[in-house]
């Protein structure tokens, strides 16, 4: 089962995880990132770890006059693509976010508008080609607003309603789209956090579950599983509680 | 976040990470380490280094694990070049596939090459082929008063000496660059053979050592009288043919900290007797897998936990040939009195090559290794008899074991220390280093 797999973010933590699962078992990888020398040191090393070829493509998604000739290059490149994986993102300042719009508006548009772009491009491609999943790397963050980080929750639930339509349309041309929503993880993202040690997991724990995901075509993901019973408490909690909370 | 200690959790000193993905992060966490005002800094990989040596003198270490890329690799040659947060593990787990083992192995494969250069580890087969340095082809080094280096034992050699069992005090190892050593199978011809005593180890370990690359003996140091110094000698050869299969990770893991150690001389006692008697054949040949052959203790994860919250100390010396055989019998007798001690004290003839590195371990003559339950008062008094015992024969401590050892003790045994700390980088110190030089 030698697989392309198209990865967009390609040297985030969880991205670069999920594509050492996928070079073990023999994959071609198209790795799209900003950083020519970081792609080409993760090529180096996906290809000493079984890829079958490994191709970079350097693209700042936040320039969406690039991700078209990003997806045209990757299916003349490979000439099909099984798996496309968007996965980049940023991790806003909430404090900055509530003071300095111009941060807030440029933080929103890495998360939501330039991920929202790449879909765009990615479910052209795959319409026509009538199969494949595409799986986007939202947030526990998205399920709802909650004051510590509502900016970045904003544009992660942006991505979970624009993945949700995208999914019933395509679904008719037999692709699928999975939602993938991490709780904590410890990557350079979260590098200046200080997560709770219990509930922080690997990148290399949640790459497994999204690549058994795609497999399954999951349509969403909490990862690790005990986030979907967290969440749904979440949801739940009525206003009147929930405002009042420091979440 | 989950804060780091050595692996014999003793002493007892958190270190705080700053997780390094990219050698850009490097200065960022060094300016971060240094604006706390708390002291210099240190690299951590897999924190095996069971005492103090991997600890850095600010509590704050940069968690070097996720720099574990290969940048290039030779297959026709078995050369590899990895970041060093690469564990050895990791790099079984790619290279064996295509014919190629580690050139030495220590008894963990849970060590980062960095780490495996910065203590110039060596295995079973020292006697064969040295220590871990002697494989080493570059190392590539960032320092923070000049910037990235590339150093080998032609190109700047004064660093690469210091670095190769530098403790990680001479830069960031950000590259390491080791030859390989083909195989034609992951399996291992084994024999072991049971001994009563030590001169018997010694005549098994002249007639054995030579034929065999890997050599180690497992002693009862708890037998006193005339089971004293019994044990099985355990030799073996990679198999000449056979598949070259990456062995499946255990999943058995201590789960928790038992409030005390698990390990009493009651329980020795009757752990060392039954493994003793295992075998009851004086001879026994089989083979087996890599995994099991060198990682023994790897099947159990955490297996630090079963000596409690307090933690152990491993207790690590090598003697001279010249009069070894007498003074690690002396090692032992003090051990058997003091009725503490280990169920794992393992005994292995270091041959005569030479390391590239000026804090090299290891010297021709006998190693002795053995775990101790954290007990102050009951340690202290083992270990001085110990060290003056290893000191007078002129032999010296581990320090990647070591929690204890004498500034006095330490600069007699390593005399090329001050030649490590004149090119150590500033921002850079353990609480070994400070400990034992200042």
């Amino acid at each position: 089962m030698n697989q392309n797999i198209l990865i967009v973010g390609a040297t985030s933590g969880i991205a670069e995880a999920l594509a050492r699962r996928y070079a073990a078992e023999g994959a071609k990888l198209f790795l799209v990132g900003r950083n020519l020398e970081k792609l080409q040191t993760i090529a180096s090393d996906l290809l000493a770890r079984g890829a079958m070829g490994v191709q970079v493509f350097v693209m700042d998604a936040n320039n969406s006059d690039l991700i078209s000739a990003m997806t045209d290059s990757a299916w003349a490149t490979f000439g099909s693509i099984d798996v496309a994986v968007v996965a980049h993102g940023t991790l806003p300042d909430q404090q900055r976010a509530e003071i300095d719009i111009p941060y807030a508006i440029a933080e929103l548009r890495t998360n939501a508008e330039s991920v929202i772009a790449c879909l765009i491009a990615l479910a052209e491609k795959f319409e026509i080609q009538g199969s494949g999943v595409i799986a986007v790397i939202g947030s526990v963050a998205g399920d709802r607003g909650r004051a510590s980080n509502y900016l970045y929750g904003a544009a992660k639930a942006a991505l979970d309603t624009f993945a949700s339509g995208l999914r019933a349309r395509l679904f008719k041309s037999g692709v699928h789209v999975l939602i993938v929503k991490p709780g904590f993880v410890a990557t350079s993202m979260t590098a200046g956090l200080d997560l709770p040690a219990l509930l922080t997991v690997t990148p290399e724990k949640v790459s497994l579950d999204i690549q058994r995901a795609i497999t399954k075509r999951k349509n969403v993901l909490y990862t690790p599983w005990f986030w979907s019973l967290i969440m749904l408490i979440i949801r739940w909690l009525p206003i009147a509680v929930f405002k009042r909370l420091k979440l | 976040m989950r804060q780091f200690l050595s692996w014999g959790r003793y002493p007892h000193l958190p270190q705080t990470p700053h997780p390094i993905n990219w050698p850009e992060d490097i200065s960022r966490a060094l300016k971060m380490i240094a604006i706390s005002g708390q002291g210099a800094g240190l690299a951590f990989g897999c924190g095996r280094s069971y005492g103090d040596s991997c600890l850095a003198e600010s509590g704050h270490v940069l968690a070097m694990q996720h720099m574990d890329r290969v940048i290039s690799a030779d297959w026709d040659n078995g050369v590899i070049l990895a970041q060093a947060g690469m564990t050895l593990a990791e790099l079984i787990r790619i290279a064996l596939p295509k014919g190629w083992f580690l050139p030495v192995s220590p008894g963990t494969k849970f060590v980062t090459l960095g780490g495996a250069v910065a203590n110039d580890v060596h295995g079973k087969n020292h006697h064969v082929n040295g220590t871990f340095g002697r494989h080493v082809r570059q190392l590539v080094i960032q320092r923070s008063d000049e910037g990235v280096i590339q150093c080998s034992p032609f190109q700047r050699p004064d660093l690469f000496s210091a670095t190769v069992g530098g403790l990680g005090l001479t830069g960031i190892i950000l590259g390491v660059e080791v030859q390989l050593r083909p195989i034609n199978s992951s399996q291992i011809d084994q024999r072991s053979y049971r001994f009563g005593g030590l001169d018997e180890f010694f005549d098994l370990s002249r007639l054995h050592d030579a034929s065999n690359e890997y050599a180690v003996a497992w002693v009862d140091c708890l037998a006193i009288g005339k089971q004293s110094g019994r044990g099985h000698y355990i030799v073996g050869n990679h198999s000449q043919s056979g598949l070259l299969e990456v062995a499946k990770a255990s999943g058995l893991s201590m789960p928790f900290d038992p409030p005390i150690s698990l390990i009493n001389s009651a329980s020795l006692r009757i752990f060392n007797t039954l493994y003793y008697h295992r075998q009851q054949r004086k001879e026994f040949n089989n083979t087996v897998d890599y995994d099991p052959f060198f990682y023994p203790l790897d099947r159990l994860q955490h297996w630090n936990r079963i000596y409690g919250r307090a933690g152990f100390q491993q207790y690590q010396c090598v003697v001279p040939e010249s009069n070894g055989r007498e003074v690690i019998g002396e090692i032992m007798q003090q051990i058997a009195k003091s009725g503490t001690g280990s169920f794992l004290a393992v005994l292995k003839q270091c041959g005569k090559l030479p390391s590239p590195g000026l804090m090299s371990f290891p010297m021709h003559g006998v190693s002795l290794a053995l775990d101790f339950p954290q007990r102050d008062q009951v340690n202290d008094r083992l270990f001085k008899k110990l060290d003056a015992l290893v000191h007078e024969a002129g032999g010296r401590l581990y320090p990647a074991k070591d929690a204890h050892m004498s500034s006095t003790h330490f600069k007699q045994a390593y005399p090329q220390w001050e030649s490590v700390e004149a090119l150590r980088d500033p921002q850079l110190l353990s609480q070994f280093w400070k400990r034992v030089t200042q």
